[in-house]
């Protein structure tokens, strides 16, 4: 049985290609700030322990992770209109991987917050900072500097993650795969390309990250 | 009127009452060196001077900033009393010109130029101007904590509370922080240490205060108390010391 292959076919739609990985990755980058800033909050009240918002986290980080991606997304995409909350399909993607990525992060962020030595916190204290100046100066850079490489792997799983968002019409790169395969009928040329253009993603997106949490958390020159 | 008064401070840590009722009155340039077993109390009497505990009962009253048991806001209070840790604690992802100026800037409000002056006036008083660009990583446990005094400095306090700041450091390095806290002492400063160096509490003390079981056993000048202890119970803490 002779294939031939015929990489030409998917390059044909290789505006479609480049589209979808602009998709995927702004959806990345807007999930990714987004969904840090939740984590942050999480973590802080998980780790502070800080009444009512302690228990509201436990109880969305639990639902969150022990649920389908797919499902939360389908959730918020089918299911919010039905409660009349109008939607399209980017909100929604986008609100699924903040969601996600929150959930995740808010457990992550809280070991490096309960890393901080109590000592570094009494020191803060009795320099007469307040509460949220000790969390914002003293205990949350040296914990995201601790956790970030676990942070970064995380991003990299949503990113891959975010395919799913095919199935509700958002054109990131998997639909964008979808698509040129039911036009050329290439599948395996077509997914080959596709599944290349996410490991490069993948390594890269980490690589930044990497370099740009140290850069802006640790500010460390030398 | 004293600087720091203390009036009937009693502490529980739940069933074990730590301090018994404390009367102690500190004069502006006092230098008291507060002297005992462990677990008679002497760090958490220090501790409560700032607020890092809490007490039961009593009073604890600094430059006419009084609070009272289970107080929450303490910031007015920590404006005027400095502290030094056994452990440092300089913060660890901040080189030591922005340790000693993070709280000058956002708690004395100070622009970025004087809060940089200011920095470099206290590393200067502590002999590590040089270090201002460095991590507290790259210093020695001895420089960490002079750099922990200028932080504690910057923010002009009445008092500067020290807690054990010599006994984390190996021997050669304690003899670089004691001259730090010995110049303080004659430039004014208000000094209360919890300290087991009794050579230098002799020597600089004015007043030498023993605890035992919670309560202030035996207080005055520390040469007299060294050479006459009137009670067995320090008689005997001086003795297991040398």
């Amino acid at each position: 049985m002779a294939y031939a292959f015929d990489f030409a076919s998917v390059l044909e739609y290789r505006e479609v290609l480049v589209d979808g990985t602009l998709k995927t990755l702004a959806l990345t980058a807007i999930g990714t700030v987004l969904g840090l800033a939740v984590g942050i909050l999480g973590a802080v009240s998980r780790a502070w322990k800080l009444a009512p918002f302690d228990r509201l986290f436990a109880v969305y980080v639990e639902a969150i992770r022990n649920t389908p991606f797919l499902v939360q997304l389908f959730f918020i995409f089918f299911g919010l209109p039905s409660l009349g909350v109008q939607i399209n399909e980017w909100q929604a993607a986008i609100l699924a991987v903040v969601v996600n990525l929150g959930a995740y992060t808010t457990e992550i962020i809280r070991a490096g917050i309960e890393a901080t030595p109590k000592g570094q916190i009494e020191a803060a204290q009795s320099l007469a900072m307040g509460r949220a100046q000790i969390f914002r100066h003293v205990v949350l850079p040296p914990a995201l500097l601790k956790v970030w490489p676990a942070i970064c792997s995380q991003v990299v799983i949503v990113m891959l993650g975010t395919s799913v968002c095919s199935q509700i019409a958002a054109e990131e790169l998997t639909f964008a795969a979808n698509f040129i395969q039911s036009r050329n009928f290439r599948a395996f040329e077509t997914y080959f390309v596709v599944t290349a253009i996410y490991f490069l993603l993948a390594i890269a997106v980490r690589q930044v990250l990497i370099q740009a949490g140290q850069r802006l958390i640790a500010r460390r020159t030398k | 009127m004293a600087l720091v008064r203390i009036d009937a401070l009693h502490k529980h840590f739940g069933s074990n009452h730590v301090l018994r009722g404390i009367d102690l009155d500190i004069e502006e340039g006092q230098v008291i060196a507060l002297i005992g077993r462990s677990g008679s109390g002497k760090s958490t009497l220090l501790r409560t001077i700032n607020g890092l505990e809490s007490f039961d009962e009593g009073c604890i009253e600094v430059d006419g900033e009084r609070i009272h048991p289970h107080e929450t806001d303490l910031r007015a209070l920590r404006q005027k009393v400095g502290m030094v840790f056994q452990q440092f604690n300089l913060f660890p992802h901040l080189t030591v010109g922005q340790n000693v100026m993070l709280a000058t800037r956002i708690v004395r409000k100070l622009g970025d130029a004087e809060a940089r002056e200011l920095a470099l006036a206290m590393l200067d008083k502590v002999g590590l101007r040089e270090k201002f660009d460095a991590f507290p990583d790259q210093l020695s446990g001895g420089q960490q904590q002079r750099v922990a005094i200028a932080r504690a400095l910057a923010m002009q306090p009445r008092v500067l509370l020290c807690d054990e700041i010599t006994s984390a450091l190996d021997p050669e390095l304690v003899n670089e922080v004691l001259a730090v806290v010995k110049t303080l002492a004659a430039e004014g400063m208000t000094l209360i240490m919890v300290t087991h160096e009794m050579r230098f509490a002799r020597e600089v003390g004015d007043k030498l205060v023993f605890m035992y079981q919670g309560r202030i056993h035996e207080a005055g000048d520390p040469q007299e108390l060294f050479a006459n202890p009137r009670t067995p119970e320090l008689a005997s803490f001086i003795g297991s010391i040398n």
